[in-house]
């Protein structure tokens, strides 16, 4: 834990989106609660760990912008501060886009290592957009996390995917390996959430999903058009026009902060029962 | 977002024409292969050049571009020390 001797005062947690499954929302969501940290002022820099498959640069909207990344930072061809790409929109947000042309194997865990290492002297939060899949990339974008969001869509192969990440995350991490380290505080944010599937029994519903994954529920964002309009246009989620999704962002990311505000399912309340079972503990 | 649609055509210039106007931008600098790979070269030389004459930090110069679909620009910045003649 070299950062917390340096500076007491300057926090700097490292936040890894995964899944295991591929397209169940993982940059979107890393967008939106990128975008939403830094719009409460915490400086952010979210990271594009799909190495040879760049989406983020699209989904945060500087795709023209990029010049140099991840992977050149790496193998110091650039340094960090030149590949940086700070949001037009709000000037705490920032993005480490990945190289589109190189493989995974350019992610060396050193070279990830020296680049976090370096970010958190600066950022508040550091979040790691990982690839789908359980290789070298997704490997990479959670090794040296504190904590995990999981992205999982109400769907068995989703469910199954997220759980099998869940081990991964206690036991293939720096936080898992190093003696006396806390373990890495995942939880699950349910997306693409779709009420009237599982009113008709099609998709399991969040308590059958939290029964069997068993870690604390950080949101859920349902299924919304205004997840697609704003990647068309390219602004995160929670920056576009107010919509369900982009509040079920803004939310979870209070609870991240350790606000307490209460999950709701398209406007409804949930019984607190389920907080009270699963409700984050301090 | 009403960056293209006026509200002379409210139906057709939807996000979907924003997300093609952004792709084709996006993928003619990609397939032309103008993908900047020329850059850490372009800057290793021209921080050569500048320290013929003056002495300059590596890491001084910062290199931004902006691609547009009819032209881009690309902005370098050096921090020179205060010269002493
Ligand atoms: N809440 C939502 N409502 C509607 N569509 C959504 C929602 N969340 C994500 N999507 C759509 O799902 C698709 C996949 O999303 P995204 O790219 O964020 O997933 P991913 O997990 O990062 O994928 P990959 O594994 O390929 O990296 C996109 O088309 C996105 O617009
Ligand atoms: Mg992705």
């Amino acid at each position: 834990m070299k950062q917390q001797l340096k500076k007491d005062t300057h926090v700097s947690k490292v936040i890894v989106i995964t899944s295991g499954k591929g397209g169940v929302g993982k940059t979107t969501s890393s967008a939106a609660i990128g975008a939403a940290l830094a719009k409460r002022g915490h400086k952010t820099v979210v990271i594009d760990f799909d190495v040879g498959l760049r989406n983020l640069d699209m989904i945060m909207g500087c795709e023209r912008r990029v010049v140099y990344d991840f992977i050149n930072v790496i193998q110091g061809d650039a340094k960090l501060k030149q590949a940086l790409i700070r949001d037009k929109r709000v000037d705490t947000l920032h993005v480490l886009p990945t190289s589109q042309t190189r493989d995974k194997d350019a992610l060396t865990q050193e070279g990830v290592e020296a680049v976090l290492n370096e970010l958190r002297e600066e950022f508040d939060y550091i979040i790691c957009d990982s690839p789908a899949g359980i290789e070298r990339g997704a490997h990479m974008a959670m090794y040296f996390a504190d904590e995990a969001i999981v992205v999982t869509n109400p769907e068995v192969s989703s469910v199954r995917d997220s759980d099998r990440v869940l081990g991964l995350l206690s036991s293939k991490t720096h936080r898992a390996t190093q003696d006396g380290a806390e373990p890495i505080k995942a939880q699950v944010l349910i997306t693409r959430y779709d009420k009237a599937r599982i009113d008709k029994g099609e998709m399991m519903n969040v308590d059958d999903v939290l029964e069997i994954l068993a870690v604390p529920l950080l949101g859920i964002v349902p299924e919304s058009p205004a997840v697609l309009k704003a990647s068309n246009v390219g602004v995160p989620v929670v920056l576009d026009d107010p919509s369900a999704a982009g509040q079920a962002y803004e939310d979870a990311v209070g609870r991240l902060l350790g606000e307490e505000i209460e999950i709701k399912v398209d406007g409804e309340r949930r019984p607190g029962l389920l907080r009270r079972l699963f409700g984050r503990t301090a | 977002m009403s960056r293209f649609g006026f509200p002379l055509w409210p139906r057709r210039a939807g996000s979907a024409q924003t997300a093609k106007d952004r792709l084709q931008i996006l993928l003619a600098h990609e397939r032309s292969g103008s993908a900047p790979d020329y850059l850490p070269q372009l800057q290793r030389e021209i921080l050569e050049v500048i320290a013929r004459h003056v002495k300059v930090d590596r890491e001084a110069i910062d290199i931004r571009m902006e691609r547009g679909d009819e032209l881009s620009s690309l902005e370098i910045n050096i921090e020179l020390p205060t010269a002493k003649r």
